[in-house]
């Protein structure tokens, strides 16, 4: 019942976020036809907003993308002229969803032992390493790291290949490159957590109970020490599903993620409102799947 | 701790490893003969609406026009038209189509066929960027313009395997237009049928060497041998992927490690690397009919004075920016129309000169550069080598104006669709530009800045000049051609100044020449995908070093 | 941290808690030499940062201590001005967004209700928008009226407004974060036990506010600002790469590592002109990010 509820709500959001995004993206000045050649004549731009409905007023183009909108149309792209927005994330998208998906157990599978490990030696020098492990994943830009990776793994050992999609191979790089940041953000998570736990009434009630140390740190901190990484999940897959720019760009990847940036760039309007709606779709849902998982791992928590 | 996890969300594991097994379990595409690097993602294959030329390079190898481009030269040569006459006067051309040239469905390629998709491209509807090249036929800019219907411009299809063109003036020009691919002929019924959408229809008639086997967004276009092409017999390659790659660092790492054959386009080539890429043997540089130069807006202050806008010119040292910028093949433009322009013979153009420069922005009233206006140089950012080298071009001209003149010109990067939108509007002072021809004659060039062109984004507007060119093009005398050419350059790079060229493009690829044949260096950057093979010997040999363990495993 | 008997204020305890902290201390020592050397260098250095010489790439030397870059100029002046912009734009950045965010989450923590809701709704539609979208569209619709604005004034507007909108900008796209942290606080604070006790004892709301809500508020606030920063820094990288950062020939660490990532090739690299900018991001990054864990731990603050 609850989770109906809050589907109910997000409707007039995600129609309150597609109608931001089509003010915004034609409030920036040039428009998708600006380019360095003229048209053979103004005419040719003329039939080509008229098309497109570029010509109308705001609230007019509204509706008929609403009503595309409907019959689950997000309209014809601007740039790529022969291409819908829906054969372009069709096409785009599994490729990002797949990276995010791997990326997400690599930040999960590196990042939880990570923090759970620097936690338990709190104040020793594992934890020291582990922190400040985790502290140089966070910093260390997406956008220095891809290419470093690239030029010592990929080119100077010849391990995996630089760039391209197509076999699990071509993964290998860019998961990293896209995961590392997320799994330090999650092993400081993670710790944080942890420590929290540690601390708690709970689980000096559980050591009293004679439960071994092993059993006390994995069965009961651990379960409880996970929540805040579990609610930091729903925003971080909508962002590593919906594909990077840097690690698209840098090993070329058909994903989605490049069309986000540069339907901005190229002010491919459609486009962008398309990308934003389902940007904002997934992240509602994944954040109710979130409050789902939230709601099974912590037994105080019960939804009405 | 892993099994606590998986046993608390099941589901988010077990889809990730759903969707695992299912990219292993993909049928892996068979592995093209020859694989090239090609610039920019294509935004069509529609050969009217392309403008970039990656794209091109794409639509010449699925849709032939009546003329070709010959490989060596860049010449005009005979494709689905096997021969042409030319009336007396040059006015009138009549094509004869070929009789084995079919669509790759295995109907004939009639002239109704090509008088359609003319017709086509002439249509405002189209939103064809390139429709001014089919103006020189008669009535063809007033049916652009909604004025006349379809039958009153200058074409006619007698016979289905003849094809008349009158055109307005007697461009000696115009076979290379035929080859342009606006004028290309695609398959008028899938058109209609399937709207803009229809390069994804199938199958996909097609009326050049390859058909479309595949078109995935920023993954490749794949290319197919198309077997019903009147000259398949030349078609040397079976399978052809052309990769869309936007970074020239990602080119040049797939191409050291064999993942790709062919690496050819100005922008993807690291600008820094070329001295020592130079020297190698896969690396091949050539004359490419392309200008660099920046644009005065006239109509603003203090660049509405010619005296100023030469005391620019003269302070601008072309030399010195190619010496240290550009370290192959580029060559300082002192004129705007590169050398290697076919009918032409460029006059001698503005040299460095600091001297008169200091000297003109004295008389016009601003002595060592006092008083002289706040005024910007405007230049698009962009991702590729491109956008990094007008920036490096914007940081030394800055330089030189400063030490010459004595004037500090603000640097402004602009968002690409800002940049073209203000330069159109003509809202900026100096504005970084280039031009690359369409066609192997020096009107490519110099009709950009007729007082008409859409192109001229300088407000500049000469009466003199638009005569110059006007009469040049009904000029049927090479020699009195060439000169009012010259004549019209003079003008405007040497008195008017409206522009001042910074250095003429070199085109550059690179691949093994041991390995790839088929691929000519000539000045329209054109490499018919046709005729380019591998070697098989030497391939083999050579055991391709490539990531073949990763290739080879699934 | 939940009744106060101790005499001492929280912000005494927190100073004196940070001081112990080691990680804490040498980060903040770190950055105070960063911040003094950048602003101390370029008056001795013989190299203005913007001027174009011969020696092109020239390696590091007694010279060039870092080398010079395409243009030849000296790479460790750059730096030195890079730095002061990047550093300005991440704490101007996050001062926005702070006085955003901290108004926004109180006003719709304190007032509660519908008010509560509707602000909170508004945080919602703006996250799911891709930060991209306002960055360019305030950075491109919003310079040029901005300048002419300037030069109306008679000010030279050149180079400060690519300044200025950057900061905006900035600040515009992170403030969202802010406002929920300090809402969740305020919130949770208002019922409090020892507010109420407060209460009951007969205490003002004037008192309240001084005594335990802003205190208390101050500490989150004070932790986030310090983790905005590297956030801001790294993001001004990322529009550097697509071009919209700072203006040539102005210098920041994002725009040197722009220029630097695009060194790294198999052939040839100019490593000075990518290790120095990135290590002394990273370094400076890392020292932010203790100098924030280390107030964290001092305000005792959870979940920031």
């Amino acid at each position: 019942m609850y989770f109906l509820r809050r589907i109910g709500f997000a409707i007039p959001l995600l129609l309150l976020i597609s109608f931001l995004a089509f003010v915004l993206v034609r409030m920036a000045p040039g428009g998708p036809f600006d380019r360095e050649r003229a048209a053979a004549s103004p005419e040719v731009e003329r039939q080509l907003k008229q098309k497109y409905r570029l010509d109308e007023p705001l609230w007019k183009q509204y509706g008929y993308f609403l009503g595309n909108l409907l019959r689950g149309d997000l309209g014809p792209s601007l740039r790529y002229r022969n291409h819908t927005v829906n054969d372009i994330v069709a096409e785009a998208l599994p490729v990002s969803m797949l990276l995010g998906m791997l990326a997400f157990g690599f930040a999960l599978g590196v990042g939880l032992p990570l923090g759970f490990f620097s936690a338990v030696h709190r104040g020793r020098w594992q934890d020291w390493a582990g922190s400040f492990a985790a502290l140089l994943a966070v910093c260390i830009p997406g956008l220095v790291l891809a290419p470093l990776l690239v030029v010592t793994v990929a080119i100077k050992w010849r391990l995996l290949p630089v760039g391209l999609w197509g076999s699990p191979w071509h993964a290998v790089l860019p998961t990293i490159a896209l995961g590392l940041f997320f799994a330090g953000k999650v092993a400081r998570l993670m710790r944080e957590g942890m420590l929290g736990v540690m601390q708690s009434e709970f689980i000096t009630t559980a050591r009293a109970k004679g439960l071994g140390e092993h059993q006390v740190m994995l069965r009961h901190a651990f379960r409880l020490a996970v929540l805040p990484v579990v609610s930091y999940c729903g925003p971080l897959l909508a962002d590593l599903l919906t594909g990077s720019f840097v690690v698209e760009n840098i090993f070329q990847i058909p994903g989605i993620g490049t069309f986000f940036v540069n339907s901005m760039v190229n002010r491919d309007h459609t486009m962008t409102v398309g990308l934003v709606l389902l940007y904002a779709v997934l992240l509602v849902l994944l954040n109710l799947l979130v409050d789902f998982i939230h709601a099974a791992l912590d037994p105080r928590i019960r939804y009405a | 701790m892993h099994s606590l996890v998986q046993q608390r969300c099941p589901n988010i594991l077990a889809l990730w490893s759903l969707i695992l097994l299912a990219a292993a379990c993909a049928p892996q595409e068979r592995r093209a003969d020859i694989t090239i690097i090609n610039g920019a993602e294509p935004e069509s294959l529609d050969p009217a609406i392309v403008t970039g030329i990656p794209e091109m390079r794409i639509t010449r190898a699925l849709f032939d026009g009546l003329t070709r481009l010959d490989p060596r030269t860049a010449k005009p040569v005979p494709a689905l038209a096997e021969r042409w006459d030319i009336s007396p006067d040059g006015l009138v051309y009549t094509f004869h189509l070929r009789s084995n040239a079919v669509w790759s469905t295995g109907e004939p390629i009639t002239s109704a066929d090509v008088l359609w998709s003319w017709l086509r491209t002439l249509n405002p509807a189209t939103g064809s960027d390139y429709a001014g090249q089919l103006f020189w036929i008669q009535g063809a800019e007033d049916f652009h313009h909604g004025r006349v219907p379809a039958e009153q411009v200058g074409l006619r299809a007698p016979d289905p395997r003849v094809f008349q063109v009158r055109l307005t003036a007697p461009v000696p020009f115009f076979l290379d237009i035929c080859a342009f691919p606006a004028l290309a002929v695609v398959p008028g019924q899938v058109i209609e049928r399937h709207g803009d959408r229809w390069l994804h229809a199938r199958p996909l008639p097609v009326s050049g060497a390859f058909q479309l086997g595949a078109w995935r967004l920023n993954d490749r276009v794949r290319l197919v041998r198309n077997p019903r092409y009147w000259d398949a017999a030349n078609t040397a390659s079976e399978i052809i992927d052309v990769l869309p790659i936007g970074s020239p660092s990602t080119a040049l790492n797939l191409y050291e490690t064999g993942a790709a054959d062919i690496v050819w386009d100005k922008d993807l080539v690291p600008a820094e690397l070329l001295d020592v890429l130079a020297k190698r043997p896969d690396f091949h540089t050539f004359d490419f009919l392309g200008t660099y130069f920046y644009r005065f807006n006239v109509t603003r202050e203090p660049f509405n004075d010619a005296r100023v806008r030469l005391a620019f010119a003269l302070a601008t040292d072309k030399a010195e920016l190619v010496r240290k910028l550009l370290n192959s093949g580029e060559k300082p433009a002192f004129h705007f129309v590169p050398e290697a322009t076919a009918n032409y013979d460029p006059p001698e153009g503005v040299p460095c000169n600091p001297l008169r420069a200091r000297e003109l922005l004295a008389q016009a009233g601003f002595p060592e550069g006092k008083g002289f206006p706040r005024v910007h140089y405007a230049f698009p950012s962009a991702a590729g080598a491109s956008g990094n080298m007008a920036r490096k071009i914007a940081v030394e001209l800055q330089q030189m104006w400063r030490e010459t003149l004595g004037v500090t010109v603000e640097l402004r990067q602009i968002e690409r669709k800002v940049f073209y939108s203000a330069q159109s509007r003509l809202d900026f002072n100096l504005s970084a530009s280039s031009w690359v021809a369409d066609y192997n004659d020096p009107n490519t060039f110099l009709d950009l800045f007729t007082s008409s062109s859409g192109n001229n984004r300088t407000g500049w507007q000469n009466a003199e000049y638009d005569r110059l060119i006007r009469e040049a093009n009904l000029q049927t005398n090479d020699t009195a051609r060439i000169e009012l050419f010259r004549r019209a350059e003079q003008l405007l790079v040497n008195e008017e100044v409206p522009i001042v060229p910074l250095y003429f493009f070199a085109g550059f690829n690179y691949f093994d020449p041991s390995k790839i044949a088929g691929i000519h260096q000539n000045p329209l950057d054109e490499h018919p995908l046709q005729f380019i093979r591998r070697i098989r010997e030497s391939a083999m040999a050579a055991g391709a070093p490539e990531s073949s363990s990763a290739q080879s495993a699934f | 941290m939940n009744v106060e008997p101790s005499s001492q204020s929280p912000r005494q305890r927190a100073w004196r808690r940070f001081k112990r902290n080691r990680p804490a201390v040498a980060g903040a020592l770190f950055l105070a030499l960063t911040i003094a050397f950048v602003l101390l260098y370029p008056l001795f250095s013989p190299y203005p940062p913007e001027q174009v010489s011969d020696s092109q790439f020239a390696r590091p030397s007694l010279q060039h201590w870092m080398g010079t870059d395409v243009h030849g100029r000296d790479l460790l002046v750059r730096l030195c001005y890079g730095a002061r912009i990047s550093l300005v734009v991440g704490v101007v950045g996050a001062l926005i967004s702070l006085v955003i965010g901290v108004l926004w989450g109180a006003i719709a923590g304190y007032v509660g209700g519908r008010l509560d809701a509707v602000m909170m709704r508004f945080v919602d539609v703006l996250y799911s928008m891709p930060s991209i979208i306002f960055a360019i569209v305030l950075m491109s619709a919003v310079e040029p009226p901005a300048e002419r604005w300037l030069a109306h004034l008679g000010l030279p507007a050149d180079r400060s407004v690519r300044l200025i909108v950057l900061f905006a900008g900035l600040g515009a796209v992170s403030w969202l974060t802010m406002a929920r942290i300090v809402r969740g606080q305020v919130l949770s604070l208002r019922t409090r036990a020892f507010v109420d006790a407060s209460r009951a004892l007969g205490a003002g709301t004037g008192h309240i506010l001084r005594r335990h809500i802003i205190p208390n508020v101050l500490g989150v606030v004070i932790v986030y600002l310090t983790l905005t920063v590297p956030g801001i820094i790294l993001y001004e990288s990322f529009l550097s790469f697509l071009g919209l950062g700072i203006q040539p020939p102005m210098a920041s660490w994002g725009s040197l590592i722009a220029e630097g990532v695009g060194q790294i090739n198999p052939i040839r690299i100019y490593w000075w002109l990518i290790a120095f900018p990135a290590g002394f991001l990273v370094l400076t990054l890392l020292a932010l990010n203790y100098v924030g864990d280390g107030l964290r731990d001092a305000w005792d603050v959870r979940g920031a």
